[in-house]
């Protein structure tokens, strides 16, 4: 599988691009539209992948693609303002510019996936990751069997995506369960944590593939419950964030082990990543 | 009515003891239903119920002056819901209330602990089912205690 388009003036030069729109999605995160309408084919990718995102004089941060894969013409990343950079980013605003590198990474493994089962699992910001992947799940659907999307977050606030889970809940090629860690008397939905969603998803062990990204800790616990149900471990792919910082695997900025994240990942299957994540030395 | 969900023998909690077992720990059962909004568990008040529920959904709450309602965990069809009724005071320390119409078996506690409260006498694959819910539910807690999804260290 190709992992898409290399960036047309060196790996290490970022291209400007105008920020054609700025959505707010909770309290500290937004999406942001780039505009590639001058680019010949628009900015191709694929589910998984980031970009590195330069705020000019600031600094650059890695970003996955949470747009459409079918669709080149919209480039969109959800952010969350953590820090200078991606409050510069923020800062931006609709008209301005940003720099763009990309796309790097190892893409989910959706052809992999085909024909089995797909059991997507997504804490936090991790769901903006997997949305190209969720969309490409969907506009292929007959090509895989069942499909659950488990989403957790902190709270009903901080849930990503609202509209479009709601109406990912009513569709149903999918199944969709929420839950969150918190929550007021107001909220009709599940409290708890991710793993315990499992337990309500009919699975099918030797035919199902795990997309995962989210809190590491919160990936371990989902892990675990998999593999009890199961579940192997080449089959559970985990997305990872690491301190990338070159993004073509020259600098080593994110090397854990074996692999440069940035290069190498940022998606892996557990088989390779296990006697590497857990450690505390590394 | 007669319930169309499966026995108390198939309910998750108990599935796979021996009949003798089954009736060893579901000495005195009912079947028991609550409409939405209803309290299965009031704060406070005597426990003296172990309920296996088999539809619907519960949400465990904390109430908390000045904020109202918190909601701690959903509990939903094949979990168990309330164990106050162990130990001393014997009263309940959150409340439950039905998210959705619920269905449950309603289980006795004092045929639970068998008829000295003081020193009570669990049926030993009772007591491992229940240590075994206290664990996973100690590790949900725990990971919701890591506040996992807050930003920064």
């Amino acid at each position: 599988m190709s992992t898409g388009a290399l960036p047309t003036a060196g790996p290490m030069m970022p291209e400007p691009l105008r920020v054609r729109s700025l959505r707010r999605e909770t309290a500290d995160t937004f999406t942001v539209s780039l505009d590639v309408s001058e680019r010949p084919g628009g900015f191709p990718f694929q589910p998984g992948q980031f970009n590195m995102l330069y705020a000019f004089g600031v600094g650059e941060v890695p970003i996955s693609i949470s747009g459409d894969p079918a669709r080149p013409g919209e480039l969109l990343h959800t952010v969350r303002t953590v820090g200078a950079v991606t409050e510069a980013l923020r800062r931006v605003g609709r008209g301005g510019r940003m720099g763009v590198r990309g796309p790097y990474g190892r893409p989910w493994p959706l052809e992999e996936a085909r024909g089995l089962d797909v059991v997507v699992v997504a804490g936090g910001l991790g769901l903006a990751p997997l949305r190209s992947a969720i969309l490409h799940l969907l506009r292929h659907r007959t090509e895989y069997g069942r499909v659950s999307l488990l989403v957790g977050a902190r709270s009903p606030e901080g849930l990503l995506y609202r509209r479009e889970l709601a109406r990912w809940q009513e569709d149903a090629r999918l199944k969709v369960l929420v839950t969150v860690d918190q929550a007021g008397p107001e909220w009709k939905g599940h409290v708890g944590v991710v793993p315990a969603l499992l337990r309500d998803v009919e699975l099918e062990p030797s035919r199902t593939v795990a997309l995962m990204c989210g809190p590491e800790v919160m990936m371990r616990f989902t892990v675990r419950e998999l593999e009890r149900q199961g579940v192997p471990d080449s089959r559970i792919h985990l997305s990872l964030e690491r301190n990338m910082k070159c993004a073509v695997g020259f600098c080593g900025h994110c090397q854990l082990v074996p692999f440069f994240v940035c290069k190498d990942g940022p998606v892996l299957p557990y088989d390779r990543l296990r006697p590497f994540i857990n450690p505390r030395e590394v | 009515m007669a319930s169309s969900l499966p026995p108390i023998e198939e309910h998750p909690f108990l599935r796979g003891l021996s009949p003798e077992q089954v009736k060893a720990i579901a000495c005195d059962v009912r079947e028991v239903s609550f409409p939405a909004g209803a309290l299965l568990l009031r704060e406070g008040d005597e426990a003296r119920t172990l309920f296996l529920l088999r539809s619907g959904r519960v949400s465990l709450e904390l109430n908390v002056p000045g904020q109202g309602p918190r909601q701690l965990e959903t509990l939903k069809a094949g979990d168990i819901l309330g164990l106050s009724w162990l130990f001393p005071p014997y009263r309940w320390h959150l409340d439950a209330r039905a998210v959705e119409p619920v269905e449950s078996f309603a289980l006795d506690a004092s045929c639970l602990r068998g008829p000295s409260p003081e020193h009570p006498v669990l049926e030993p694959a009772l007591a491992m089912r229940l240590l075994r819910q206290l664990y996973e539910r100690l590790e949900r807690v725990r990971m919701q205690r890591m506040d996992l999804y807050k930003v920064g260290p």
